[in-house]
């Protein structure tokens, strides 16, 4: 509440549920702007997927059965965000704090999986300088990856707060924004099973 | 669960709904690929579809957007982006796939 109170009245003269606001707008116009660099490095593999160089496609590297996985996991651990965010609303700060950190270990399950998969990639020479094909897949799902990555970085911080301040305003404000943020790349996992993925099995 | 408001219920609800669409959304296009019981072509629609609907279910009932009660200019924000993904994605499709056939073929 205090750092919300202080920031605002300065501004605009309004209470802090305004500032609230205010910030998921401002957090929504940046996964917009994520959505378009998303949305060009997957045309960026649109026009790259056929040029293979000679080396392996996409058949010859994905596992069906691996991209599964993490797209089970990345799903189950937008329910258990959900579930958390429901617990926040509640203000049962021990139930968020267990969903999150169910979130988080499915999170970490998901790139424990990519990191394997790109290993084994790389070693079977199918690294993202074999050809224009790996190089457009490596950005895309690399970008992806990262992100999932700093959002896992973002719920242990959010564990802490949760731990130290419990669920005052300004960390519920943030809790919504993660949340925001972590629904947000299950959609674009959407995007790169069913553009990548899928079709390169086919 | 005594505790639980019918609002808490409600939400509760909803991410259940909407994590069932999805599953079964994921599972459609999985399934066809991992059997092979359509050819190529099928397959490809079918998953294109259950793509943009998993997108709708996911912004409807996890991301709770809602024509009505979502502050406007978040709608507004989505929809420019879409408009801005649409002409920028498309255009690079459109010029890149015509090089090639002037080119390639």
């Amino acid at each position: 509440m205090s750092s919300d109170a202080a920031i605002d009245p300065g501004i605009s003269g309004q209470a802090a549920p305004d500032a609230h606001e205010q910030r998921a707008f401002g957090f929504w116009l940046y996964l917009m702007s994520d959505a378009i660099i998303f949305a060009l490095l997957f045309a960026t593999f649109a026009v790259m997927v056929n040029n293979t160089a000679g080396g392996p496609a996409g058949k010859d590297v994905f596992s069906l059965s691996s991209t599964f996985a993490e797209t089970m996991l990345l799903l189950f651990s937008s329910l258990t965000f959900g579930l958390a965010t429901l617990a926040t609303k509640a203000e049962k700060s021990g139930r968020v704090l267990a969903w999150l950190c169910v979130t988080f270990l499915l999170g970490l399950g998901f790139i424990g999986l990519e990191i394997r998969e790109f290993a084994d990639m790389v070693e079977a020479g199918a690294g993202p300088d074999r050809s224009g094909f790996l190089s457009a897949f490596f950005t895309l799902v690399g970008t992806h990856g990262l992100h999932v990555s700093f959002g896992l970085i973002w719920i242990l911080i959010m564990a802490c707060q949760i731990a130290v301040k419990g669920l005052s305003v300004p960390v519920v404000s943030r809790l919504s924004r993660l949340g925001l943020f972590w629904h947000f790349l299950d959609i674009v996992w959407i995007g790169i099973f069913s553009v990548v993925y899928l079709p390169g099995i086919l | 669960m005594a505790t639980t408001t019918p609002e808490d219920r409600h939400g509760l609800r909803s991410y259940l709904t909407g994590f069932a669409l999805a599953l079964i959304l994921t599972l459609i296009p999985f399934g066809l690929v991992a059997t092979g019981v359509l050819s190529k072509t099928p397959i490809l629609v079918v998953i294109a579809i259950a793509a943009i609907v998993q997108f709708l279910v996911h912004l409807r009932y996890f991301l709770h957007l809602d024509l009505t009660t979502t502050p406007r200019e978040r709608v507004f924000a989505i929809a420019f982006t879409i408009i801005l993904i649409f002409i920028m994605v498309g255009g690079s499709l459109w010029i890149m796939l015509d090089l090639y056939n002037r080119m390639m073929v």
